[in-house]
């Protein structure tokens, strides 16, 4: 067995971001395991920029701004295992991992940092009808085939789902040779950013079309066509807008889903809404010491935000070792202390965190949501318990774009008897 | 041109069973399949279930074969090493006056010979299966019913076989079936001493024009699913027809596995046996299968309106499914032939038709390898080698091994510690190992059957680059062969703007 105080799961952006916070606060012995074969998770098939605006105030590809972390965890001589599965995450921290050199091997740690990421949902997942062929692909995995791999996964494509991924896709694909026909999207929003919506599709004359879906496949063996229909309020196709798209590629794009095989394995509590865990202020899951950020709490946009939470996590991670309480401590501090819930209404889909334990409370906390559709000039509102504290117009909300609020200490501390913090939309 | 005793025309696991079974004598066999791989019809796209037999009519070749093949699989499971559990079947009586039908069903069973089989009051049920629905009245529970992986146990029969000197022959589509005359047969030069021994000189051997050329026969066996009445009646005047009869399914992830775990029926309606609710042997939940009829023996595409059925009907019989765990769905072609039982005969001189193979198929199996071989055995006084393997070893199974012996493994070989697909857990190691067996995988597909690579919640978004990169470099073969399922089902339509070349050379004639 081999010990470590912190054990970051996945060397992602959240993962890099939680060791870099996590050594600058005095965590001593951190150790990084990463499934794939270099640092930097996602960001290395995304060639593409405009990341880094707010982090570093300058726009990068992907692989830039992961090296930008990645050179920091160097520095900081943070070790970190690559081509390294974890396999197994006991209650008790007990972290079970294989690679090929050492073989399957467990490490005992004091604090566990989830930092995993997301999967994108499949096609099964849509149960969309049709035949089964070569040529339907994830728009993650076209990308890697691209990206990374050099490959081009077909040549004239449709695509369908509105998220981030698929529109870069979408002018991704027509850069390297291939037709793209349409992109669909089931609501009749887009779920992804206005800026890749003008930049990736308006800019190559690629088609939107909100409220449609894929109704059918056709091909045994390769895609050969695929028939979009039009769908109504709740979804479902309308009989009669059939149209047929000859194609060989069908690129799908409909959601990113939290990959918490191994939290749930380890007993974390999740949120069905996020299909994250449910955290605290600090970032930390109903098991104590083991901390979640990144996708793999809640899906993000930018990545920006990403290494924002993470090095949250990754500080409180640091403190959680550095000041380890026993158990008994902890017990009497539960008993004590004052934990305010949050909760949303009209709108609101979920809150991270979702609860607040005031003596844990930083100077300033940042609360991320998303709301549930798309609203024109309304106002997102915070109420502690009764009391509308907080009132902010915004022209318009769109679930495609993540939201946040700031709490301070300061401002909790002048409502001592507090239980519970209410988001919700009000309309204009 | 290639000569054999016997030739299987379908590599699904009637095919395979029969290979396996006829492999055990003095024969030279060869084994024609117009897919690449085994296991690529009715067999891939099922219940995965072996059924009890209850449900067949008492008499017919579906009640015997089905019983027999029960009786038979739990041994054969040991012996080929593929995965296989009697987890017990419930039929579910969901109305008072639908307790007539249930006790008829009882039985049917008793009259078929299936051990074990008795009704259970709603509280014995409900306490046995507390997902199952509030409405239940009573049920038939039969013990011996049981879960198996089809891709395995087709693959085990068929990599048994072919140690056992069975030659497959993939990508071969046979297009007409036809006798040579006799004087040419009776004046061959080549005859080995096999056919002068078993085999009758009276008449003509079978010509199979196929594909990949022609190939000769003494015996032909007829295993080809839907499409069974096509060759049947390319060479009998006395017609078949086999109607393909579509079934679509859901498969849930493996966090709904323990939904249930029998196989809950619900009382048969007049499509065979309903929608059915069951975890899979690797621990999946699986709902279906519809039951429609439809012209087109290609037809495997999955529709809404099926799907959408699917998901209704199980809800009659079990609750709370956690539809949103849905993973993937497909569809199978059931075989079902108008005389609703299986056709296992000599139709002429020399060709056994196994036609009409629908549920209870798969249990069946076994027993019609047995059955085909006890046909040949007579006709042609068969004799046994001396030499038969009868066991044949399946591939690792780590999630058995403990943590040293996982790691005594991937000291002996480090591509054991190497993960490629994450969802379920297999290794680099294991895909080699799929690849490099006999009968090893060509394609992506043929992968998944053998490991479960790319078969679990991400549905292979993750590990499909990583697989066809070690197909690739292990087959060596250029990435853009690398094929789904075979055929024209190329992955990647080539290298990044090589569109825009194959654009310029088309313009100026290139």
């Amino acid at each position: 067995m081999k010990y470590y105080d912190i054990v970051i799961i996945g060397g992602g952006p959240a993962g890099l971001a939680a060791a870099v916070a996590a050594r600058k606060n005095g965590a001593e012995s951190i150790l990084i395991l990463e499934r794939d074969k270099e640092l930097g998770g996602i960001l290395n098939q995304c060639i593409h920029n405009g990341f880094g605006l707010h982090t570093f105030q300058e726009e990068l590809t992907g692989p830039e701004y992961a090296a930008r972390f990645i050179t920091q965890v160097k520095e900081l001589q943070i070790e970190y295992r690559l081509h390294t599965m974890v396999m197994d995450i006991s209650s008790d921290k007990i972290v079970t991992a294989m690679n090929r050199e050492e073989g399957m091997f467990q490490i005992q740690a004091k604090a566990v940092i989830l930092a995993m990421g997301c999967r994108e949902r499949s096609r099964g997942a849509l149960n969309i009808p049709g035949y089964r062929p070569a040529g339907i692909f994830s728009a993650g995995t076209a990308q890697r085939l691209v990206n990374i791999e050099g490959y081009l996964p077909g040549r004239k494509v449709v695509i369908l789902g509105s998220g981030d991924i698929g529109l870069i896709m979408a002018r991704r694909m027509t850069l390297e040779g291939a037709e793209v026909q349409v992109v669909a999207e089931l609501m009749p929003y887009s779920g992804g950013l206005k800026r890749n919506i003008v930049q990736c599709l308006d800019d190559f004359g690629i088609p939107l079309k909100l409220s449609h879906t894929v109704v059918d496949i056709k091909g045994k063996e390769r895609v050969e066509g695929i028939t979009l229909a039009e769908v109504d309020e709740k979804g479902k196709p309308i009989p009669g807008t059939e149209e047929e798209y000859e194609c060989d590629t069908l690129l799908l794009s409909v959601g990113l889903i939290p990959e918490n095989e191994l939290s749930r394995g380890m007993g974390v509590d999740l949120n069905p809404i996020t299909s994250g865990p449910k955290v605290n202020e600090s970032l930390e899951t109903s098991l104590e010491g083991v901390f979640a950020c990144g996708n793999v709490l809640h899906v993000h946009d930018l990545v920006d935000f990403v290494s924002e939470e993470a090095a949250a996590a990754g500080r409180n991670a640091a403190d959680y070792i550095c000041h380890h309480k026993t158990s008994d401590e902890i017990q009497d501090r539960c008993l004590q202390q004052n934990t305010i819930q949050l909760s949303t209404e009209n709108g609101i889909r979920y809150t991270v965190p979702s609860e607040i334990r005031m003596e844990y409370m930083p100077e300033e906390l940042t609360v991320r949501f998303r709301v549930g559709g798309v609203y024109k000039n309304c106002y997102i509102s915070c109420y502690f318990d009764g009391e509308r504290i907080l009132h902010r117009r915004r022209p318009v909300v769109a679930p495609g774009e993540m939201e946040q609020i700031k709490l301070t200490r300061e401002q909790l501390a002048k409502y001592p008897l507090l239980e519970k913090i209410t988001l919700k939309i009000e309309e204009a | 041109m290639e000569k054999y005793d016997v030739l299987i025309i379908g590599a699904g696991v009637t095919g395979t069973a029969v290979a396996r079974e006829l492999s055990r004598y003095q024969l030279k066999i060869g084994v024609l399949e117009r897919e690449e791989d085994v296991c690529c019809g009715t067999s891939k796209a099922n219940s995965a279930i072996v059924h009890a037999g209850y449900d067949a009519e008492p008499g017919t070749l579906k009640a015997k074969m089905n019983v027999r093949g029960n009786q038979l699989i739990g041994e054969l499971a040991q012996e080929l090493d593929f995965p296989f559990r009697r987890n017990g079947s419930l039929v579910l009586c969901l109305d008072e006056k639908q307790y007539p039908a249930l006790q008829k069903l009882y039985e049917k069973g008793i009259a078929n010979g299936v051990k074990e089989l008795r009704i259970l009051s709603r509280e014995e049920v409900l306490e046995m299966e507390p997902n199952v629905t509030d409405q239940v009245v009573a049920a038939l529970y039969a013990p011996t019913g049981g879960i198996v992986c089809p891709f395995h146990m087709t693959i085990a029969f068929a990599e048994n076989a072919c140690e056992n000197g069975v030659t497959f022959h993939f990508n071969t589509e046979v297009k007409t079936i036809f006798r040579k005359q006799v004087a040419d047969a009776a004046e061959s030069p080549e005859q080995t001493d096999i056919e002068k021994m078993y085999l009758p000189h009276d008449t003509g051997t079978w010509q199979l024009v196929t594909s990949s050329g022609i190939f000769e026969a003494k015996c032909i066996i007829n295993a080809a699913g839907i499409y069974a009445d096509y060759f049947h009646n390319m060479v009998s005047e006395k017609k078949i027809h086999i109607t393909p009869r579509k079934g679509e399914y859901c498969l849930l992830d493996k966090t709904a596995g323990t939904h249930v775990d029998h196989t809950i029926f619900a009382l048969p309606g007049k499509f065979g046996k309903g929608v059915l609710v069951t975890p899979t042997v690797h621990g999946n939940l699986l709902i279906g299968p519809t039951a429609t009829d439809i012209e087109n023996k290609e037809g495997i595409n999955t529709t809404r309106e099926g799907l959408d059925e699917v998901l209704t009907k199980s809800t009659a019989s079990v609750k709370n499914i956690p539809t949103r765990q849905v993973i993937t769905s497909f569809a199978g072609l059931r075989a079902h032939s108008d005389g609703d039982d299986f056709i296992i005969e000599e139709a002429v001189k020399d060709f056994i038709d196994c036609a009409g193979i629908e549920s209870p198929g798969l249990s069946s199996a076994p027993a019609i390898g047995e059955m085909v071989a006890e046909i040949l055995r007579k006709k042609y006084a068969l004799q046994e080698k001396d030499n038969f393997i009868s066991t044949r070893k399946g591939m690792k199974d780590f999630q058995k091994m403990t943590l040293e012996e996982r790691n005594e493994q991937i000291r002996h070989n480090p591509a054991y510690g190497n993960i490629i697909c994450r969802c379920e857990m297999v290794t680099e190691g294991e895909i080699m190992d799929a690849i490099h067996r006999p009968l090893g995988a060509r394609s992506l597909d043929g992968i998944k059957r053998r490991t479960r690579a790319g078969m679990g919640r991400c549905q292979a978004g993750f590990c499909s680059p990583r697989t066809m990169e070690i197909l690739a470099r292990e087959l060596q073969i250029p990435i853009e062969e690398i094929t789904k399922s075979g055929r024209n089902s190329q992955i990647i339509k080539g290298t990044n703007k090589s569109s825009f070349v194959d654009t310029f050379k088309e313009e100026n004639r290139i």
